[in-house]
């Protein structure tokens, strides 16, 4: 039996496909992916992202017990709902996942994990709390709703409360404000404005179809991908894993190696690997016809690499792709496209902003 | 469940064969096919005078999601391709019996027509997938 969310229904009413996304029915587009793309490009698109894993963590040592866990520091946090993004590393310097977390203060905070690895990261993150005197606790009584793009946030406000309104005016990216019963978080997986939205489950279809009637546009997994990959931003299980450094999958700037005496696990695989080097993750840009897929093979100068993610991109119009390659790669790389090689330029790990090729 | 003409012959690989008279036909990939590949964003087709042979792959048709191979449904001479693919490739997904047509075949043997699928066994062949 698949998981469905609490817009399920939803999803099916607008005629949406669905897929099997790691053992939930979830909608693959609602029509075109690529129109999906345009409109968050251009307008206002929403995701639902229910699916997604929300966890509490609360007690006395919570910060000490996240400084532990996490290689990006949370005592950087100062500000109430300033949130961060982090890698959660396995003793082995790999990647057990990638998440946010919110900080309300020194005892309380707020994880957002993926779905695909929820039971790894629950035994994950209840192992690694022995020892700390905090609570974990799983927050499955809320629907996710991310609302992206230059006009999702005028939208989204639409179906605000004045307190609701006054709560998220002035709110600078990446942060989250719980006001009264919506969490609305300037944070999202697109390169655009927007807001990720957690309603209870209860109210969600009611939230959606206010979306809806306000203009925005419903989107699936499938201009997810699209999006997410124009602005550069990794996929867990695709562009890193638990075999993958941080430092070779574009996620150095996310490891805080300051305080030196701060342990936190992965630390001690982590400065080895620094000090040896690792491969490291690098855009590409093919402008000729042909798409690039995950798991071709690279070719460079000193090595093979593999491009990890790729896709069509809608508002480039050609194709774009993350790579694994050895560190010194410059310039241009061989791809073999049905059994051709075609050489194609590569660029930093980051396509569009805000609407706009940053190539 | 997808619209399949009944006036279009098919191939079990997906293309549909239009009779235009004279001998040539056009070719398209069903609706089916679309729908399975995803939003259309290339189209790569054969050569106008290119010979061609039952099972030949002629065309490539590449979405979001994968690259397909177009196969010839029947033997002869490619005629025409539809160019305005180059630039809307999108028509594949919208109009996949009318302008999202691929490419015309002069058939060497217009008889070969009669071998393929009539649309209740294509659709039987879909049903089996």
């Amino acid at each position: 039996m698949s998981n469905t969310t609490a817009l399920h229904a939803k999803h099916l009413e607008a005629g949406a496909k669905m897929v099997d996304f790691f053992g939930w029915d979830m909608p693959i587009n609602y029509g075109s992916q690529i129109e999906e793309h345009h409109a968050v490009r251009n307008d206002a698109g929403m995701f639902d992202v229910s699916h997604m894993t929300i966890v509490d963590v609360t007690g006395v040592q919570a910060k000490n017990y996240l400084r532990y866990l996490l290689a990006n520091d949370v005592a950087k946090l100062k500000d109430k709902g300033k949130a961060l993004y982090s890698g959660m590393l396995n003793e082995a310097g790999g990647v057990v996942d990638d998440l946010i977390v919110y900080h309300f203060d020194d005892t309380n905070y707020r994880l957002v994990v993926n779905s695909a690895t929820r039971e790894k990261d629950m035994n994950w993150l209840n192992d690694k709390a022995s020892g700390f005197d905090v609570t974990i606790t799983e927050k499955p009584d809320f629907a996710m709703i991310a609302v992206q793009g230059p006009n999702a946030k005028e939208k989204a406000a639409s179906l605000f409360s004045e307190a609701q309104k006054e709560a998220v005016t002035g709110m600078k990216p990446f942060y989250g404000v719980q006001a009264e019963d919506l969490f609305i978080a300037t944070t999202g997986y697109t390169g655009e404005a927007g807001y990720e939205i957690m309603v209870p489950t209860s109210q969600a279809g009611q939230f959606w179809q206010g979306l809806l009637d306000a203009g925005v546009k419903p989107c699936g997994l499938g201009a997810r991908d699209t999006l997410r990959l124009e602005a550069g931003m990794n996929l867990y299980g695709q562009d890193m894993d638990e075999t993958v450094s941080p430092l070779a999958a574009n996620m150095g700037w996310t490891i805080t190696w300051e305080p030196t005496d701060r342990d936190f696990v992965g630390r001690k695989a982590l400065e080895a690997q620094k000090a040896e080097g690792t491969e490291k993750l690098v855009g590409l840009v093919m402008t000729e016809k042909g798409v690039l897929r995950h798991g071709l093979k690279v070719k460079t100068q000193s090595g093979e690499g593999v491009i990890t993610s790729g896709t069509f991109s809608p508002t480039l119009g050609h194709s774009i792709a993350l790579a694994r390659v050895p560190a010194d790669t410059t310039d241009t790389v061989e791809v073999e496209m049905r059994k051709k090689w075609v050489t194609v330029s590569v660029v930093k790990p980051s396509f569009v902003r805000n609407g706009k090729s940053v190539l | 469940m997808s619209n399949i003409p009944t006036d279009l012959r098919y191939a079990s690989t997906h293309e549909w064969v239009r009779p235009d008279g004279d001998g040539v036909f056009t070719v398209g990939i069903s609706e089916h096919a679309q729908e399975l590949l995803g939003d259309m964003v290339f189209v790569d087709l054969p050569d106008v005078g290119d010979a061609v042979s039952t099972g030949d792959d002629v065309a490539v048709a590449e979405s979001v999601k994968a690259a397909s191979d177009v196969y010839a449904p029947i033997s002869g001479e490619i005629v025409a391709v539809n160019e305005a693919l180059e630039d809307a490739p999108e028509q594949v997904n919208s109009d996949p019996y009318g302008d999202g047509w691929l490419f015309k075949i002069k058939a060497e043997d217009p008889a070969e027509v009669e071998g393929l699928l009539d649309a209740e066994g294509y659709e039987n062949s879909i049903d089996e997938d």
